[in-house]
């Protein structure tokens, strides 16, 4: 057990080992291929227009949180995201709830709900920011519409693959429809909004920065827009990375709050190491 | 078979705790197929502090009766009497045991206990007391904090019969409660029941396809016929001495003339519902 313990740690090392060397290795030839070392001046400030240079790049970044000249955008960008990813949640579990209870509702909701979420909902922003102006509102109301659905869709799935013992059992045990509501499809219809959690907060974030890049007056989404008016792709470049770099983060929280909260789920391996 | 009435009227014109009147369950078949009568005019009753078992050939029906008898499952035709009133809705007065996982995956073995309590309003301190109390005498002190897949399946099935117990039922459902457990665990379980019954004895109706189970934990083994419409074939009451144990009385010569009487009758619905099953 030990040693095999030992060997996978080993590998997961190596393993970590190698993935650096590859970012390294991918900026390494970005580099290269953008700055006159083996290739001539000019056509290295060829390509550093259309690919931008790392080590400016870098200094943009850097820049950015050095004169904190990125923290009101980026918490613009990132309060967006969590309205969206918060009244969309919010909505997805309550309307899912609704309708996988209600089998007249869903029968008659259900071509309507298809055709929505079929529909490109990103064309949506342009409509959006008429109803709701340039501000925060008219990106909350689109990263809504993209979390609602994935939320909807887990939760109504949830409540309706509830074990029927399980229900059953609790109907026994003396529960009321409302708190077979509470004490039951709740619990269960929230760990299948768990499970969809690291999709939703993605969709939230492509929300608020296609938002802002559709036209807006604040966040990293409008520095993007900003720089690519002036062709800067140093700062474009700058931007996606940062935008990259917290979605990351995100995703970090999610896994995290997931492990918190769904600790009652069965794990495949649940030994521990002695 | 006598109906309901006649059987009550037999053991002492007691008003038996449950019974079925005369009950038929048809099921709608599929896509426009045939109706399935699952349970026909079947008539059974259990008294006031009386263990019965129900036995049968596998598929006959057994779960349907009980799901009727807990008003899960409403019956097409006939009723059900409990203490003698026609019975509607949820069976309050029972507890349920199901023989697949019923517990809350995603709560605690200890909030798994406290939820009938919490259902019925029971102020928090109180139910969780009483609660810790009651997976003390399953045998599960210290595993409280445990959610149920990190129990073993007899664990699960002891947290289950404490969930069910906490509600101090009048009478107890139990559909093939230990069927999963191996040998030694299901020995111990019937132990248990036993012991737990015998403190404040509820009533039974204990469902099982285990013959040799069945004897040895009631005092009534009543033989279902194969499905389709199923229906009491007979009933045969069990004389064996109590306080049993399982393990031990089933080498006793009683058990062993009980047993060979009953599996007289139900052998051939066995075979019945082996062919229908092949078919």
């Amino acid at each position: 057990m030990r040693k095999r313990n030992a060997e996978v740690r080993l590998s997961r090392a190596r393993l970590v080992l190698y993935q650096a060397l590859l970012i390294a290795a991918l900026f390494a030839f970005w580099y290269l291929m953008t700055e006159p070392v083996f290739i001539s001046e000019a056509s290295a400030k060829n390509t550093a227009f259309f690919f931008g240079r790392p080590l400016q790049v870098m200094k943009v970044a850097i820049e950015w949180f050095t004169s904190g000249k990125i923290y009101p955008h980026l918490a613009i960008t990132l309060w967006e995201t969590l309205l969206a990813f918060l009244v969309g949640s919010v909505l997805g579990l309550g309307v899912g709830l609704w309708l996988a209870l209600a089998p007249t509702a869903s029968a008659l909701a259900e071509p309507y709900i298809t055709a929505f979420n079929a529909m490109p909902r990103v064309i949506l922003a342009p409509i959006f920011a008429v109803w709701f102006g340039l501000g925060v509102l008219s990106k909350v109301a689109l990263g809504v519409t993209l979390v609602f659905f994935i939320v909807f869709f887990n939760v109504y799935q949830g409540v309706k693959e509830v074990s029927p013992v399980v229900l059953a059992n609790a109907r026994m045990l003396g529960a009321s429809k409302r708190q077979l509501l509470r004490y039951i499809y709740l619990p269960s219809a929230t760990s299948w909004v768990f499970s969809s959690l690291h999709t939703s907060v993605g969709m939230a974030f492509v929300g608020a920065v296609v938002g802002e890049y559709l036209g807006s007056a604040r966040g990293v989404g409008y520095l993007i827009l900003q720089a690519e008016g002036v062709f800067d792709i140093n700062t474009v470049i700058a931007g996606i990375m940062v935008l990259t770099l917290f979605a990351l983060l995100l995703d970090a929280g999610v896994t995290e709050i997931e492990a918190r909260l769904l600790v009652w789920r069965p794990k495949t391996a649940e030994t521990e190491t002695l | 078979m006598e109906s309901a009435a006649a059987t009550a009227a037999s053991a002492g014109d007691v008003v038996p705790a449950l019974a079925f009147d005369r009950v038929t369950c048809a099921f709608a078949g599929r896509n426009g197929g045939a109706r399935y009568v699952a349970v026909k005019d079947a008539s059974l009753s259990v008294g006031p502090g009386e263990f019965v078992s129900v036995v049968g050939p596998t598929g006959c029906g057994k779960s349907t009766l009980l799901n009727v008898a807990a008003g899960l499952l409403a019956p097409s035709a006939g009723r059900i009497l409990v203490d003698g009133a026609p019975l509607d809705g949820i069976n309050a007065r029972a507890g349920y045991m199901f023989q697949s996982e019923a517990l809350m995956p995603w709560r605690s073995a200890l909030a798994n206990v406290v939820a009938g309590l919490e259902f019925h309003h029971v102020p928090r301190n109180e139910s969780e007391t009483r609660a810790r109390d009651w997976l003390r005498r399953v045998g599960l002190a210290g595993f409280e904090e445990r959610y149920p897949h990190q129990l073993s399946g007899g664990m699960r099935k002891r947290v289950a019969l404490a969930q069910t117990l906490i509600l101090d039922p009048e009478m107890l459902l139990m559909d093939e409660p230990f069927s999963a457990l191996d040998i030694q665990t299901r020995h111990l379980m019937e132990n248990e029941l036993l012991d737990l019954w015998s403190a404040d004895r509820k009533s039974v109706l204990f469902i099982t396809h285990d013959l040799e189970e069945a004897i040895a934990l009631s005092d009534r083994v009543v033989v279902l016929s194969a499905g389709p419409e199923t229906h009491p074939l007979g009933e045969f009451a069990i004389d064996l001495l109590r306080p049993r144990d399982v393990a031990e009385i089933r080498l006793s010569r009683r058990f062993i003339e009980l047993h060979e009487a009953i599996w007289r009758v139900l052998k051939s619905e066995v075979l019945k519902g082996y062919a229908q099953a092949k078919r």
